[in-house]
């Protein structure tokens, strides 16, 4: 669809735009940012620095950034989805070369002023490339099956890219959220119960081979599994981030311990607390009362973002949101998963929330998309 | 290019953004019961958890009980303990700072290897003990150059120390680190037991009043955070000292009966005859307490173990000895109440006793003559009392010993106390059975020599202490030891009249004053001047041998002639001022010769000292002896008694 089509006279231009905007869904970031700026200036013990102070500035820099996107017409983003995942494959290629080795894996490129997560980028082009190919691809054909591989093809490159690297939380964010999208596009019903059986049979088979000369995993993989399964049997070794982690939560109670309180993650019990487990800090500190509320203002930014899909007739913009507010679900919901014990420890932060440069910024950039979809959206009679 | 907008394909979208949302809100319920349950229906658990995690209770080690003498002076004590302690994260170079260390004061190279790798075993953060018992001078300095040796600091901690030093080793004992041994023995939960190196009483009164000394534990709960770092104090209960105790010992008495008895292997017991405490309980020779508290090396205990005269016994209590001549109060006292004899009749003595085909010799050759009860007493007839033996019987003797305190456990707070022998009939069928070339049947000649303290007979000196009181006071003394805990009275037993006829006992005591105080009494060298503190008493020879055949044709019958091993055991046991008795005294000085010549001389000085509380003035003394006691007087090791009086605390 050409740009004419998109009614432009019927668009805000200039700054009236920023009226246009998804205003709850800015509010909602922001309060949401919030929080993580008082559990990460609380886990640093009551400093900015580290960690508060730096994510704070990032914020700023992820809100211009997001206003930016905004401003630009959705159909520009749409022209250029196929050139930006381009780039994001090669990124994601260069990181196997020259990318810097951090905490047992090859993740970021070092731009000099910044340090580059290519996964990070690769999750947003991934959901612009898809929206844009099923945007064009004309409805009758989405199930036929050479139109399905070739979105699949899209998502397995970058996805096994990341998994090389090894990132397996982003891998698992990138796969699932790409096969949704193909499920909001309308690829049939039976592709996906195909996959899910074979995904099914899969498991049966690494469980079930277990111990026989076919086995199909690492005996210290399998040790991973039963550690998921019941973390108590290791509780100093493996099992011990996941343990701390239950203890940190349920210690919290109705109302918490209050603000920097909290012993368990003032005490270092808890691992990696101002990134992947600062979920347990704010669950200790506010209990459930605060824990929830995270988990109802995550609730109304996926509520914010499928209203306006549903009320936007353009394809792309229609896709891009929903892909944006299913990564976001992804995000928060294996990450919650993960620390109450309800899925193994794979290593995803809490979307706005963790400290974390490059997952900010393009978590902004891709709200940035959903306020563009949502400002340019065809308005008036069809 | 067509529009892909129709509108069949935005109602598949919306219809599966809608199920998509459906989804995510169901997967969003799951969350929010999971949460629920957790941090509501679960909370305690976890909060419990929290705690553990975060809390850790570290024991306190209460100040152990002191213990004083009856007058207040401090026998065992806590002695501040300065150590130096070294945090690694703190230190540069580890290396360096301990040779700098090394260089201020003198650090023992086993310590160090043990501390160097300590240092490398543990944690960082973890304190780690360089060096222990330093003395003030080289904890100062250390203190004075803490700036200059980072990480390096002090501390002071409590360990026993015993400032009398060897005088009551015997007695009081020492404490020392818990064992496994201990632990294996004890059947006690006190959580103090695991704190490492927390001493416990090993020996003496130590080990039998260790829960009235050890007091409580404090408990200081301190959080901690993952790595175990101390992160803050909680709260702290300082917990509760141990009880003092006040021994009936009088340190300076005790000190001078140590210094009296000197390098001899021997001991003495001072008991008040009119309630039983004991004034003074030596053995010697003697050994410093605080060796062991410290940890004694392997020489120093060699030395001590291995030394002919065992220091480390307890002779007071632990050893028995035939009491010879001491004993013969109580084959008197037997004959006389069995009515067997009476104190008037004389009894011939020819110089031996002949019994089938055997001669039962009096020390006396040439024989005594024909002798009442009081001369068979101050002369130490034998015959006088083989003769009384047979009449009376062994059963009779043996009843009379048990009731005069022989043969029987007085249980004091010590450690090894031995009961001694008083031999009955059934008791030596049961000796009999023990071994194959034992006789059975008791003998005539077994009673003949039990009457005079010899065969079978064994005494302890506390038993013959507690002997001579009850003869002196006609009271079933009973000796105490401890007489206040935690600074309440133990009731001192009152002791019961004893069932004797005061004639008799009289009979007995009047042959006692002669001892020391008739011209031709066994002891009348060791007479003492005043008139007033003038002391009724029995020497004692106690035979270690038979004088074989041979020996006795050679001519080879003194002592000085024997290896030391083989002399005889010298005794002697008194009480004073005979006219009112107010102490009681036994000595043995093992194989010291003749207890006239070795023990009673030794008895009368601890006499004077305990009646005239310090040193007497000669003139207690026979005039003849006094240049020599002025000697003794002058050699004697005493400690200063201006220098304890001021510490002397009244309790």
């Amino acid at each position: 669809m050409s740009y004419l089509e998109y009614r432009v006279r019927t668009v805000p231009t200039g700054f009236r735009k920023i009226l246009y905007l998804n205003w709850p869904l800015v509010l909602l970031v922001t309060a949401v940012a919030c929080i993580g700026f008082m559990m990460l200036y609380s886990v640093a013990g009551g400093s900015y620095s580290p960690w508060a102070g730096p994510q704070m500035k990032r914020f700023g820099l992820g809100m211009v950034l997001m206003l930016v996107v905004a401003m630009v017409p959705i159909w520009f983003w749409r022209n250029i989805s196929g050139f930006v995942y381009a780039i994001s494959l090669v990124l994601l290629i260069m990181v196997e070369y020259v990318g810097v080795t951090g905490m047992g894996a090859k993740r970021w490129i070092d731009l000099g002023f910044m340090q580059l997560q290519p996964s990070e980028l690769g999750k947003i082009t991934l959901i612009m490339a898809l929206a844009a190919y099923y945007d064009w691809l004309s409805i009758e054909r989405t199930s036929r099956p050479q139109w399905v591989l070739l979105p699949v093809a899209m998502i397995l490159v970058p996805t096994l890219l990341v998994l090389k690297q090894p990132d397996l939380g982003t891998a698992i964010l990138m796969g699932v959220g790409g096969g949704i999208i193909m499920f909001l596009a309308g690829v049939h019903w039976l592709y996906f119960a195909v996959v899910i059986l074979i995904g099914v049979g899969a498991i049966w088979a690494v469980l079930a081979t277990r111990g026989t000369e076919l086995q199909l995993l690492n005996d210290y993989q399998y040790r991973r599994i039963d550690t998921f399964l019941d973390p108590a049997n290791d509780p100093l070794g493996a099992g011990y981030h996941i343990t701390q982690s239950k203890i940190a939560l349920g210690s919290g109670g109705w109302t918490g311990r209050g603000f920097m309180q909290g012993t368990q993650s003032r005490l270092n019990f808890l691992p990696e607390k101002h990134t992947d487990f600062i979920f347990t800090t704010l669950a200790e500190e506010f209990g459930f009362v605060g824990a929830f509320s995270l988990l109802t203002l995550y609730g109304l930014i996926l509520f914010f973002c499928i209203t306006s899909a549903l009320r936007n007739r353009d394809r792309f913009g229609s896709l891009l949101t929903l892909g944006v507010a299913v990564t976001f679900f992804l995000f928060f919901a294996v990450n919650m998963s993960m620390v109450m014990g309800l899925a193994p420890v794979v290593g995803v932060p809490l979307p706005l929330v963790s400290w974390g440069g490059t997952a900010m910024l393009v978590l902004l950039g891709a709200f940035g998309l959903t306020h563009s979809a949502h400002v340019h959206r065809p308005r008036g009679k069809r | 290019m067509p529009s892909k907008n129709n509108k069949a394909g935005s109602a598949t979208l919306s219809r599966r953004a809608i199920i998509l949302g459906g989804a995510q809100l169901a997967f969003m319920g799951v969350l929010g019961l999971r949460m629920r349950f957790m941090q509501v229906e679960e909370a305690d658990k976890f909060r419990l958890l929290a705690e553990e995690n975060r809390v850790n209770i570290r024991l306190i080690a209460p100040a152990r009980g002191l213990i004083y003498d009856r007058f207040g002076d401090l026998i065992a004590g806590n002695e501040q303990n300065y150590r130096i302690i070294m945090v690694r994260e703190d230190v540069e170079n580890v290396e360096a700072t301990i040779a700098r260390l090394a260089r201020l004061v003198e650090l023992d190279p086993s310590d160090l290897d043990r501390a160097t790798k300590e240092l490398k075993r543990r944690s960082p953060f973890v304190p780690v003990t360089i060096a222990d018992r330093l003395s003030w001078t080289d904890f100062a300095e250390i203190a004075v150059n803490a700036p200059a040796l980072p990480g390096v600091t002090t501390e002071v901690g409590l360990s026993r120390h015993y400032p009398q030093a060897g005088d009551f080793a015997h007695v009081v004992g020492y404490v020392g680190p818990v064992s496994d041994y201990d632990l294996a023995k004890i059947d006690d939960q006190d959580p103090l037991l695991q704190i490492p190196k927390f001493q416990i009483g090993k020996v003496g009164v130590e080990t039998k009043l260790e829960p009235q000394l050890r007091g409580r534990a404090g408990t200081l709960r301190i959080e901690v955070n993952a790595v175990g770092r101390v992160m803050r104090e909680l709260d702290r209960q300082p917990g509760i000292p141990g009880e003092n105790l006040q021994l009936t010992v009088d340190a300076m008495l005790q000190n001078f009966v140590q210094a009296r008895l000197g390098n001899e292997s021997a001991s003495a017991v001072v008991i008040d005859t009119t309630n039983g405490d004991i004034l003074a309980i030596g053995s010697a020779p003697s050994f410093d307490p605080n060796k062991f508290v410290r940890g004694i090396s392997v020489p120093d205990y060699a030395e001590l173990t291995e030394h002919e005269y065992r220091p480390l016994a307890n002779k007071s209590v632990q050893g028995v000895y035939p009491p010879g001549s001491t004993f013969k109060m109580v084959t008197a006292l037997a004959g006389l109440e069995a009515g067997i004899i009476d104190p008037e009749e004389r009894i011939f003595c020819g110089g031996y006793k002949q019994l089938g085909n055997r001669r039962f010799h009096c020390w006396r050759r040439g024989g005594h003559g024909n002798v009442s009860l009081l001369e068979a007493l101050f002369q130490s007839c034998d015959v006088y009392f083989y003769d009384v033996a047979e009449r009376v019987g062994i059963e009779n003797i043996t009843k009379m010993a048990t009731k005069l305190g022989l043969g029987y456990r007085h249980d004091l707070p010590m450690s090894a106390i031995n009961t001694g022998i008083m031999p009955t009939k059934a008791w030596k069928r049961d000796w009999a059975s023990k071994a194959e070339d034992r006789t059975a049947t008791w003998l005539v000649g077994d009673s003949l020599n039990a009457g005079i303290g010899q065969g079978f007979v064994l005494a302890s000196p506390l038993q013959l202490a507690v002997m001579s009181a009850r003869i002196a006071s006609g009271k079933a003394i009973i000796p105490r030891l401890i007489k206040t805990v935690d600074g309440i009275e133990v009731p001192a037993p009152k002791p019961e009249i004893l069932d004797i006829n005061p004639a008799h006992l009289k009979a007995v005591r009047d042959g006692m004053i002669a001892v020391s105080n008739a011209q031709r009494g066994t002891a009348y060298r060791s007479r003492i001047a005043e008139k007033h503190n003038q002391m009724a008493g029995k020497t004692g020879t106690s035979q270690v041998r038979n004088i074989t055949a041979a020996e006795r044709a050679r001519g080879v019958t003194r002592n000085s002639d024997l290896p030391w091993k083989r002399r005889d055991h010298a005794l002697f046991v008194a009480y004073a001022p005979h006219a009112a008795p107010k102490i009681a005294v036994s000595v043995i000085v093992e194989h010291g010769g003749g207890g006239s010549t070795a023990a009673a001389p030794i008895a009368r000085d601890i006499v004077l000292q305990a009646l005239h509380g310090g040193l007497p003035p000669l003139t207690a003394y026979p005039s003849s002896q006094r240049g020599t006691i002025q000697e003794l007087h002058n050699t004697l090791e005493l400690r200063d008694p201006a220098g304890t009086s001021s510490g002397r605390i009244k309790i």
